[in-house]
């Protein structure tokens, strides 16, 4: 930022027009053919099946909902006597399903896995952030004794290959009963997440200088008064910025979920490459539950930018 | 943020004194015991959840234990296990395979990354825009990504091998990225540096935003050719943030488990089995526990080192 505010016309740092013309073009470019996968899926969820499996490759299609429907129920292939004997489809849904000889025989588990995501993703951020504000607190403001290695070890338990931390896990859920449960996948994530908060949010509160803080306790304010007048409302863009890392992160887990969990606590990663039609994947319904996926992620992507740099280098890197 | 008024220096006397006082006076509790209550929660969770399981399977990485087969007596076997893996074969090579993945996958992504925040670092009108855009494929989940590109990687029906015939002429379905022993390896380097290589480019970037202009002033005074400053100015700033993003992507590709396992589950046969699926075999489909734990502790002491060389680096990056 402060690099192309600094910078005048006349700098020999600043690029020649047709430098950056050259720049503009190359990176443009590397761009679009970066993003062409992802505009690939989100056209398929679009596709009839026929339309995802056609050789050559289909650009141009007669675009359906198929693949959200699809996504949504559970169908059976029925006689055509037997559809013609049904009452008159009532909805839209129903109409497509039945164009192809089959029936909606009920809801998919696409929206309890939904849930399940929802559910495990907000928990775990929720307590990650808030043990996560109160250890970098004491961090940032307090002489703890040994501060650096505890923070090593807290960054550490992230660093560790989750396949190898979900055998001994496995075994003491196993014992605990925590298999397959939401609690059990919040408590892992939580455990996952604390350390990226407390080192972001370190970095955050070590940002806000200490004198409102003594200038509260000056005023009479007890320290966890003046953490919660003075500190925290300073810091909130931070702590949203942290939760959305943390979001982020429980959001697209996959290893731990996997062997984790089977039915009732499983989320939306595992899920969607075992979205199967009749003969193998059912691309479209796939691709839509990529989209559907993908789209808070986009929306993430695009609030958090002023703060990607700092999340993925838990902090360290600034601007 | 910096808006807000700061306390003149009387003020800051008057704090001092304060601070005095206000220990004396404790009311609430006393710092000590804050710090304690605020850092203990998180310390407790990180003992329940990473450290105490560790211990325990340190322990079982002295067993026999199997749990297909946990009718079998528990026997206490030394270090069998760690010796068994040490001499096997098969997994040396798997430490091979993985090592080429992450040599390979982390270079590319240097080259691109570095290179395109060169070009970012440009300035051209609405970088600011595309970055965002080239940021995207990082922030996805890893399996989800292996999974989707499955898709475009279809031999008949994907526009991959399409593309690919478009340009070189080679019949689409004579090939398959994630079917073929000589093409697999590759396929899981290059999903993973679509993914990755915006990572290596916004560090690169915030390392290039750290030079001052003025040493490219005087540069430029001193008639350093754009070749020269390169050298002798942008690459040895830039190391220390290239460093870290560097053994960042190595200790994650190191125990890279998801994003493969999604694309190509380790196959053909186990051309790209990576020791993360080795391990994910030997725990959770053939249920060696004692085995599997003793070289899940190998790979964690690898990672440990790794990421004590990481915190270093991160530390001598934060100080700029």
């Amino acid at each position: 930022m402060s690099a192309a505010a600094k910078s005048t016309a006349h700098s020999v740092v600043e690029a020649s027009p047709s430098g950056k013309a050259v720049a503009g073009v190359i990176v443009i470019l590397y761009a679009a053919i970066a993003l062409l996968p992802l505009l690939w899926i989100a056209a398929t969820a679009f596709k009839s099946q026929s339309d995802a499996i056609a050789y050559p490759p289909k650009v141009i299609f007669q675009p359906t909902l198929e693949g959200y429907v699809n996504l949504f129920t559970v169908r059976t292939r029925q006689t055509r006597e037997f559809i013609a004997n049904l009452p008159p489809a009532t909805t839209w849904y129903d109409r497509l399903v039945r164009a192809h000889d089959m029936v909606i025989a009920g809801p998919s588990k696409v929206v309890p896995r939904f849930i399940n995501s929802l559910v495990i993703g907000f928990g775990s951020t929720f307590l990650a952030v808030l043990l996560g504000t109160l250890a970098a607190y004491a961090f940032s403001r307090f002489r703890i004794p040994l501060a650096d290695d505890l923070l090593f070890f807290i960054l550490s338990t992230r660093m560790m290959p989750p396949v190898a931390v979900a055998i001994p896990i496995y075994l003491m859920y196993r014992q605990l009963n925590l298999t397959d449960t939401k609690l059990g996948m919040i408590l892992l994530y939580t455990a996952v997440n604390v350390s990226l908060a407390v080192w972001l949010l370190k970095g955050f509160i070590d940002e806000i200088p200490r004198e409102y803080e003594e200038a509260a306790l000056v005023d009479g304010y007890t320290r966890l008064q003046a953490l919660r007048k003075v500190v925290l409302p300073q810091a909130v863009t931070g702590i949203a910025a942290t939760a959305i890392f943390c979001l982020i992160f429980s959001w697209n887990e996959y290893a731990f979920a996997v062997l984790l969990t089977s039915g009732d606590a499983q989320t939306m990663p595992p899920f969607i490459p075992f979205i199967i039609g009749e003969g193998g994947q059912d691309w479209p319904a796939v691709a839509a539950a990529t989209t559907l996926f993908v789209i808070p992620i986009v929306l993430f992507t695009i609030l958090l930018r002023r703060h990607l740099l700092r999340g993925i280098t838990f902090g360290a890197v600034r601007k | 943020m910096t808006a807000i008024i700061h306390p003149d220096a009387g003020a800051d006397r008057v704090a001092a004194q304060a601070r005095h006082s206000v220990k004396k006076r404790v009311h609430g509790l006393s710092d000590r015991s804050i710090a304690w209550l605020f850092v203990a929660p998180t310390i407790a969770l990180l003992l329940a959840i990473n450290i105490f399981p560790l211990v325990w399977m340190i322990r079982l990485s002295f067993t026999n234990l199997n749990l297909s087969m946990s009718y079998l007596p528990l026997k206490f076997v030394g270090l069998d296990n760690y010796s068994d893996i040490l001499s096997d074969d098969d997994l040396w090579i798997r430490l091979q395979t993985t090592a080429q993945f992450v040599i390979c996958s982390v270079a590319l992504q240097v080259v691109i990354g570095f290179g395109l925040a060169l070009l970012i670092n440009r300035q051209f009108r609405s970088h600011s825009f595309w970055t965002t855009i080239i940021l995207l494929p990082m922030m996805l989940s890893p399996a989800v990504v292996g999974n989707f590109w499955t898709l475009l990687f279809q031999p008949q029906i994907g526009p991959f091998n399409y593309v690919v015939g478009l340009f070189t002429g080679i019949p689409p379905s004579s090939f398959s990225m994630t079917g073929e022993v000589a093409l697999a390896p590759w396929t899981i380097v290059l999903v993973d540096t679509w993914m990755w290589a915006p990572y290596v480019m916004l560090i690169c970037l915030a390392g290039l935003r750290s030079i001052p202009d003025y040493i490219y002033e005087a540069a430029e005074v001193d008639r350093a050719s754009a070749w020269r400053q390169f050298w002798s100015i942008t690459l040895p700033m830039v190391m220390p943030f290239l460093m870290l993003a560097v053994l960042f992507r190595a200790i994650e590709n190191f125990k890279m488990f998801d994003m493969v396992n999604l694309l190509t589950s380790g196959g053909p046969g186990s051309t790209t089995e990576l020791v993360s699926i080795t391990l994910k075999r030997a725990a959770f489909e053939k249920w060696r526990t004692g085995y599997s734990s003793a070289l899940a502790i190998i790979l964690f002491v690898t990672v440990f080192g790794a990421a004590n060389i990481y915190v270093k680096v991160l530390n001598r990056v934060k100080q700029r």
